[in-house]
């Protein structure tokens, strides 16, 4: 499959995650966050930048736990855990969090 | 993925049997594998052009070398007493789901290929061409298999279904139909070092942060020792322990009962995966592989004794296989089992006094424990029969005011699969996964109505993962399900134990 905004595709394999993660920008990420029945605030925002600049240092998406210190971190300690993550990605924030920042979806035993 | 219902839970007492309902899952199909996830384990990218000549030949490689498989296609005597004993048809209704069924799929090419009267009269004794249909069914009744054994609990002559799929997806994997989830993560494996594909950097990027998050509960320098040479134990454990909640939990749980013995240990960059995936496809010289990084990681930080955390195949490969292909373990401390469990090694320093636990930390919880498949009827614990059993729950015992067990049909060595297993913890498979899981959550919902539990252990991270997504599917809140050693961490006396 690919996703098409304002004339730019972009691949993304059977589950609708990027293929090449240099090909997204904050278009797709409300498409794809369209697809998946989010609309992105300000809150959604900030966890999927704080998702792509992880990826960009360590290549890998943050640990549950550290991208909710991060949450806590930047919106308040009342925020800070998986309850509040799964208000904002139903389907669970590494996975669902992850397609919208165009990230390749985290495997394994998670 | 299509919408799907959430089977109704019935009564664990009286359940009926399902009625059937033909091809009900069988559209349910998991991602095949893309060539270059096949390629990186040496299987071909595609289906091959002389895919049944090759699978005939693979087969019969299969049926000479393990011998097991031979008398598990020849024995099946059609009694009917695995039929209704497997969670996905009770969960499915779709007949291809009941064990016997599943194992027919393949028998049936066999007899074709490799019996007189399946070549003679086939159509007398049930063989079968191995047509694309044919195949099709393969790869989507094989992948709904979660390899759990509890069908072979029941039938008369042992015949073990897991071990038939097993055989099933080694033979379409070296026909270059894999399956994605697996083998992708097979492949990160190898490349990266384990399941999650998480690297080094970061792995010592998260254990830091777990570190400070103990120092701040505690007020203690609670490690969690990476590639430290000469450690005591090396930890093998599941990269979801690393990444996911609530694994981590109980990833900090060893580390406090570790801190709280006072015996050195460390977790290895290298062997940063207990899984070993290389079991659910099959496959003799993956699961070697996986399980020779274990190896080379002991040797090289030189450690003493070699503990696993909680995962069930993991643990299944681990006790059950690792001397025959990761063996021998003499350069260990001959003291102390070669391996240990997580469960049996803190048993063991509470029994002894070394560690000691106070239940009131954990007060107002009602605790249930989930009985991995894997642990409980592929692999032993302790140094006792039955050992699998008695040991996770002593120490949950130990931990908690209260425990209640599920339902005795559901316990124990008849443990229902938690639906996520054998390499079926994919998102595309979430309706097998939820409608697997109905079984386990009649006992479980039984033991909330009568007993107030408010808690369900599990000791295996397929497990913990599967739970946390069917839970609420159910209506069951998802952090219900917890590590065991989270409960021990939070009861944990640490501090001064002399």
């Amino acid at each position: 499959m690919a996703y098409t905004v304002n004339g730019k595709t972009a691949e993304a394999d059977e589950e609708g995650f990027l293929v090449n993660i240099n090909e997204w920008d904050e278009e797709f990420a409300v498409l794809i966050a369209k697809d998946e029945g989010i609309n992105m605030t300000p809150e959604h925002w900030e966890v999927v930048n704080f998702l792509r600049e992880y990826y960009a240092e360590y290549q890998i998406a943050p640990a549950v736990r550290v991208l909710t210190k991060a949450v806590a971190k930047k919106m308040g300690p009342d925020k800070g855990n998986n309850k509040y993550l799964y208000e904002l990605f139903p389907y669970g924030p590494a996975k669902q969090a992850c397609k919208i920042a165009g990230l390749p979806k985290p495997t394994g035993c998670i | 993925m299509a919408a799907f219902e959430t089977p109704v839970l019935g009564n664990v007492e009286e359940r009926p049997i399902p009625a059937l309902v033909p091809n009900a899952t069988n559209d349910l199909k998991c991602f095949v594998a893309a060539p270059a996830h096949q390629e990186a384990l040496g299987f071909p990218g595609e289906l091959v052009p002389d895919w049944q000549a090759k699978a005939k030949a693979r087969m019969g490689d299969l049926l000479s070398k393990y011998r097991s498989l031979q008398v598990f296609m020849d024995s099946c005597v059609k009694c009917g007493a695995c039929t209704d004993k497997c969670h996905y048809f009770i969960g499915t209704g779709d007949p291809k789901n009941m064990p016997v069924a599943r194992q027919d799929l393949f028998r049936s090419v066999y007899r074709k290929w490799f019996t007189p009267a399946g070549k003679m009269v086939p159509g007398l004794v049930g063989a079968k061409e191995f047509t694309r249909d044919l195949l099709d069914d393969w790869y989507n009744y094989f992948h709904q298999c979660s390899q759990c054994r509890r069908c072979s609990l029941y039938c008369p002559y042992g015949i073990d279904t897991a071990e038939v799929s097993m055989a099933a997806r080694e033979i379409m994997d070296s026909i270059g139909l894999g399956q994605k989830y697996c083998n992708e993560i097979i492949g990160k494996v190898h490349r990266i070092g384990n399941n999650l594909g998480l690297p080094g950097p970061a792995l010592e990027d998260t254990l830091l942060g777990l570190e400070e998050d103990m120092q701040a509960e505690t007020g203690l320098d609670i490690k969690i020792p990476i590639d430290v040479e000469g450690a005591e134990v090396l930890l093998v454990t599941p990269s979801a322990d690393f990444f996911a909640e609530p694994h981590v939990l109980g990833l900090m749980g060893y580390a406090k009962v570790f801190h709280a013995a006072g015996i050195s240990w460390t977790v290895s960059t290298k062997a940063s995966e207990a899984g070993n995936f290389g079991m659910f496809i099959g496959n003799y010289d993956q699961l070697r592989k996986i399980a020779g990084r274990v190896r080379t990681a002991a040797q090289e930080l030189k450690v003493k004794r070699l503990v696993f955390g909680e995962c069930g195949h993991a643990w299944r490969v681990a006790y059950s296989f690792l001397n025959t292909v990761a063996g021998p373990w003499d350069f260990l401390d001959p003291r102390y089992p070669v391996p240990q469990h997580i469960l049996e090694f803190t048993y063991n320093l509470i029994k002894d006094k070394a560690i000691r636990l106070d239940k009131s930390a954990n007060a107002g919880k009602i605790l249930t424990v989930h009985d991995s498949c894997n642990i409980a009827r592929g692999s032993r614990m302790g140094d006792f029969p039955g050992g699998q059993f008695h040991i996770p729950r002593e120490v949950i015992k130990a931990a908690v005011p209260t425990f209640v067990d599920m339902h005795k049909d559901t316990i124990c060595e008849k443990t229902f699969c938690c639906g996520g297993g054998g390499g079926l913890l994919t998102d595309e498979l979430l309706e097998i996964r939820v409608k697997g899981a109905r079984p386990r959550m009649e006992a479980l919902k039984q033991v909330v109505d009568d007993h107030k539990v408010t808690h369900m252990a599990s000791m295996c991270a397929i497990c913990k993962a599967q739970f946390t997504k069917v839970l609420p599917a159910y209506g069951f809140d998802r952090e219900m399900v917890v590590s065991v050693h989270q409960l021990v961490g939070d009861a944990l006396l640490l501090g001064n134990n002399d």
